[in-house]
């Protein structure tokens, strides 16, 4: 029973900053404290590296403080399924185990958003962070002309280490106008995480990548790969450009499956959580991009917040109220700054494929009424991604909301549910 | 304003939607209404397998019929329908069970459907992914797989198509004796005869309806083309879809024709909660495992439960109810509503034109069901 079975007092799923963050400051207690990460390597889509040491200052100094603290971690563990309170499904590639918590974190970060638009799931067409992956995996790119679309702070890092490797960045193309941009910039030395961004939009310049405002991506064009893209301007003007990749991410989106099947509460598309980072459920916390996306400080100061609260160190935690409400009035700024325009709610055609996991058309849509009757009658968001990409392209072109989750949170083999033991230790 | 429908039905699952066609291409004036969408509640949540059944001579008259009226229809089933004829293959695992695949060989063939006994070799062959223990099979290449709830849209378009109407989104609260419906903003709407095809909630709208809703859970994997070839049943599954009173997992997958693979089944009374049962549940894969070991490093994106409305002596209640003449039920098919769904239609609509019916209705007429053998075991 003993290897199908742990217990810990607390439990954080996810080992990016936020999860960290929460491992750093609960391991400063006498409690039990085990982290779940389902990725080989800690760090999150910031720090995410084979080699610690080659992340920047801030995520080295991270990474120091949870190597030391006495936080047991796991890699390479996924959470498949909540069976009952305080008992989770765990999968590892070799088999899976029963996971029981006294008190739970959840720090599991928020993935890119991709809008349908004719032509972009035509090969060669990429999530902006999918490229990214592709960059830091040695893919080559040296003379590739890339093309990199949508909206958020992101395009630039993605812009910035594309260059780095050798492709040719034709324009990053951001969809929120420069009005609003200069808000947006011109708001943020006020606000914590300025130098972030200052130094993103220095670092694409001077890679010379041309950031252009207030363009957006309407059609990708090729036959059986990409060949081209047409980027619109707000005063109707059109550009084609030709390229060999496109990159695309409009913003990020929380990840809520596990908060879902938990029957927290979510408000606003995000996890409603109080002072303390607790949700509305008993024993469970939240921190980082689930509560809100507002990138790193956030993500760290919540995490930290959630680790003392659940290890009863409220001092600790409400030293970082302050801090906190400005990474707050950050993600606000960021929010309003890069919000999508309603252009992109149109730009798909009858036969744009919505749903990629199931090959579901615009046309097929126009029949159901909600989430639930396209999952119903087209299968919308029933395929592999489990309606991770477009549960949230069909609430931004339709306003449909996903109600619920069905588990399990990430696929999970056959065989892992024959083992899940139903008794409580 | 006056009576304009001949027939109202409660309910727009498959047998409603079936039933609507059925009674709208008879001629009469059809109304369908359901709380929720078309197929969103049992036949969403079912499996889709056309079978023909010979746990009784009636059961097996009934979808012995219905898939013929199935297999009539093939043609005319648009793609996302997802027809497919893959046949049944009841699996033996023991010597008790090859036996009764002897029998039933029998049984099928005089009921005039196509039966096959496989020896050992031949079923290893049909479905290579069988555990090697498995004795031999019973196939019966006729059966098919569909995608219930485009299914129940598909009647329900046939049924528009001969000027039924279809409402959706409007609960009906009440049934009354006389024939009318009460919606859920106090109006009302009447007809010659209401028909309850409400599924499990067709008890809470007309009385003494010995319907409860037994819970089943199913699991989806990912897409894994020719894993499986037919919809695959244990004969242990006779012996454990019998008893009625304990929960009981079974062997039983089926091929989607998008190469996902269904993965059933479990029954159980007295849980009406949405919730899965974990225990169940582990239990029910590793019942998958022994019969097809290979499927348990398949991964699987989606489990769920559902209700089908059972009735204690596993026959469906079709046409008048106790209550009244002008309230009729299509109701009670528990784990064959899908396959059932066109006899049931049929037979409905030929009782109310007074078309001599092609099999016997008197085993599921609701009249059987007294007062006193209401109680399920
Ligand atoms: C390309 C890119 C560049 C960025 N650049 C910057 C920047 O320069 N500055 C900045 O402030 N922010 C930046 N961000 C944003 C920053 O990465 C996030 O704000 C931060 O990582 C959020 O931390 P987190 O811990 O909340 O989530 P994440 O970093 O997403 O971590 C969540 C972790 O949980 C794990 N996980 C999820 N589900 C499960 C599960 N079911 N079981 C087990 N593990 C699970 C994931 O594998 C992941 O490791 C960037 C983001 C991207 C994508
Ligand atoms: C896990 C599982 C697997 C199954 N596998 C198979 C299989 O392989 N083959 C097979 O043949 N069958 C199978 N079944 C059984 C099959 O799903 C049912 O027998 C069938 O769907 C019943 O159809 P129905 O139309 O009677 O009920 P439903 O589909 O439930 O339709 C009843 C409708 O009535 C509506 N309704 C209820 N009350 C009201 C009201 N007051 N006002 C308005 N509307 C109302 C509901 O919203 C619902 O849409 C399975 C069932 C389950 C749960």
């Amino acid at each position: 029973m003993s290897d199908t079975t742990k217990h810990f007092d607390i439990v954080i799923v996810g080992a990016g900053p936020a999860g960290m963050a929460a491992a750093v400051a609960a391991s400063q207690s006498h409690r039990s404290v085990a982290v779940i990460e389902s990725n080989p390597w800690t760090g999150g889509q910031l720090w995410r590296r084979p080699d610690a040491a080659a992340t920047p200052r801030a995520g080295r100094h991270w990474h120091a403080r949870f190597k030391a603290c006495k936080a047991h971690l796991i890699t390479e563990a996924s959470v498949g399924d909540s069976i009952a309170p305080g008992h989770l499904l765990v999968e590892t590639p070799a088999s899976a185990f029963n996971l029981f918590y006294d008190r739970l974190i959840m720090a599991v970060g928020a993935r890119e958003q991709f809008m349908p638009f004719p032509g972009w799931t035509l090969p060669n067409v990429f999530g902006a962070g999918g490229l990214q992956l592709l960059a830091k995996s040695g893919w080559p790119l040296q003379g590739k002309r890339v093309v990199v679309a949508g909206s958020g702070p992101l395009l630039l890092a993605v812009g910035a280490q594309l260059r780095k490797r050798g492709a040719r960045v034709l324009c990053i193309a951001e969809q929120t106008s420069l009005k609003h941009l200069v808000r947006f910039g011109l708001t943020l030395p006020r606000l914590g995480p300025s130098k972030l961004w200052q130094a993103l939009v220095c670092q694409s310049q001077l890679l010379g990548v041309p950031y252009r405002t207030g363009y957006w991506p309407i059609q990708a064009h090729g036959t059986d790969r990409l060949e081209g893209v047409t980027l619109r301007r707000a005063n109707g003007a059109t550009w084609n450009v030709t390229c060999d990749m496109l990159g695309c991410a409009f913003g990020m989106v929380p990840n809520l499956e596990l908060a879902r099947l938990l029957g927290c509460d979510i408000e606003q598309g995000t996890v409603r959580v109080d002072t303390w980072q607790k949700t509305s459920v008993n024993q469970v916390y939240c921190a980082g991009e689930p509560t809100g996306v507002g990138g790193m400080d956030r993500a760290l100061i919540e995490g930290q917040i959630a680790g003392y609260a659940v290890t009863d160190q409220p001092d600790k935690a409400r030293a970082l109220f302050g801090p906190r409400q400005k990474t707050h009035d950050f993600t606000r700024v960021l929010n309003q700054g890069f919000a999508l325009r309603d252009e992109l709610r149109t730009l798909t055609t009858p036969d744009t494929i919505v749903c990629r996991c199931e090959d579901v058309t615009a046309a097929q849509l126009a029949c159901c009424d909600d989430f639930r009757t396209a999952r119903l009658y087209t299968r919308c968001g029933m395929g592999p991604c489990q309606g991770r990409n477009c549960s949230t392209a069909t609430h931004t072109l339709y306003g449909w909301e996903t109600e619920f989750s069905r588990p399990p949170v990430t696929p999970i083999r056959v065989r892992s549910l024959v083992d899940l033991s139903v008794e409580k230790e | 304003m006056s009576t304009t429908y001949d027939v109202i039905i409660v309910g727009a699952g498959i047998v409603g939607c079936a039933c609507a066609h059925q009674c709208s291409q008879a001629g009469l004036k059809v109304l369908i209404l359901d709380q929720g969408p078309v197929g969103g509640q049992s036949t969403g949540a079912g499996m889709g397998h056309i079978v023909t059944m010979d746990d009784s001579p009636d059961q097996l008259a009934l979808t012995h019929y219905a898939r013929r009226l199935w297999l009539e229809l093939a043609e005319d089933l648009p793609a996302h329908v997802e027809f497919q004829r893959c046949g049944t293959l009841w699996v033996a695992a023991d010597a008790e069970e090859l036996d009764a695949v002897k029998r039933k060989v029998s049984v099928y063939q005089s009921a005039g459907s196509k039966a096959q006994v496989l020896d050992a070799r031949t079923l290893h062959e049909e479905e290579p992914h069988l555990n090697p223990a498995m004795l031999g099979g019973l196939l019966i290449p006729e059966d098919a797989v569909l995608y219930p709830p485009n299914a129940a849209r598909y009647l329900v378009d046939r049924a528009r198509s001969f000027g039924a109407e279809l409402r959706t989104g409007v609960a009906v609260r009440q049934i009354g004796d006389k024939g009318s419906v009460t919606l859920g903003d106090g109006s009302s709407v009447e007809a010659g005869l209401i028909l309850n095809a409400a599924g499990c909630g067709a008890p809470a709208l007309t009385p003494h309806v010995p319907v409860r809703p037994r819970k089943g859970h199913l699991v989806v994997t990912h897409r894994y083309p020719g894993f499986v070839r037919h919809q695959m049943i244990e004969l242990g599954y006779l012996k454990s879809a019998h008893s009625v009173s304990s929960d009981s997992v079974a062997f039983n997958v089926q091929p989607r024709a998008t190469g996902q693979i269904l993965i059933g089944s479990s029954r159980q009374y007295g849980d009406d909660s949405q919730t899965i049962h974990h225990g169940l549940l582990s239990r029910m894969m590793a019942q998958a495992c022994h019969y097809m070991p290979e499927i348990g490093a398949l991964s699987v994106t989606r489990t769920w439960v559902g209700f089908r409305p059972a009735t204690p002596d596993k026959r469906p209640l079709i046409g008048p109810s106790l209550v009244s003449d002008k309230v009729w039920l299509a109701t009670g098919h528990e784990g064959l509503g899908i396959a059932t769904s066109l006899a049931t239609g049929r037979l409905v609509a030929d009782m109310i034109v007074g078309r001599t019916p092609e099999i016997p209705i008197a085993p599921y007429s609701p009249a059987r069901v007294t007062q006193e053998n209401v109680v399920h075991e």
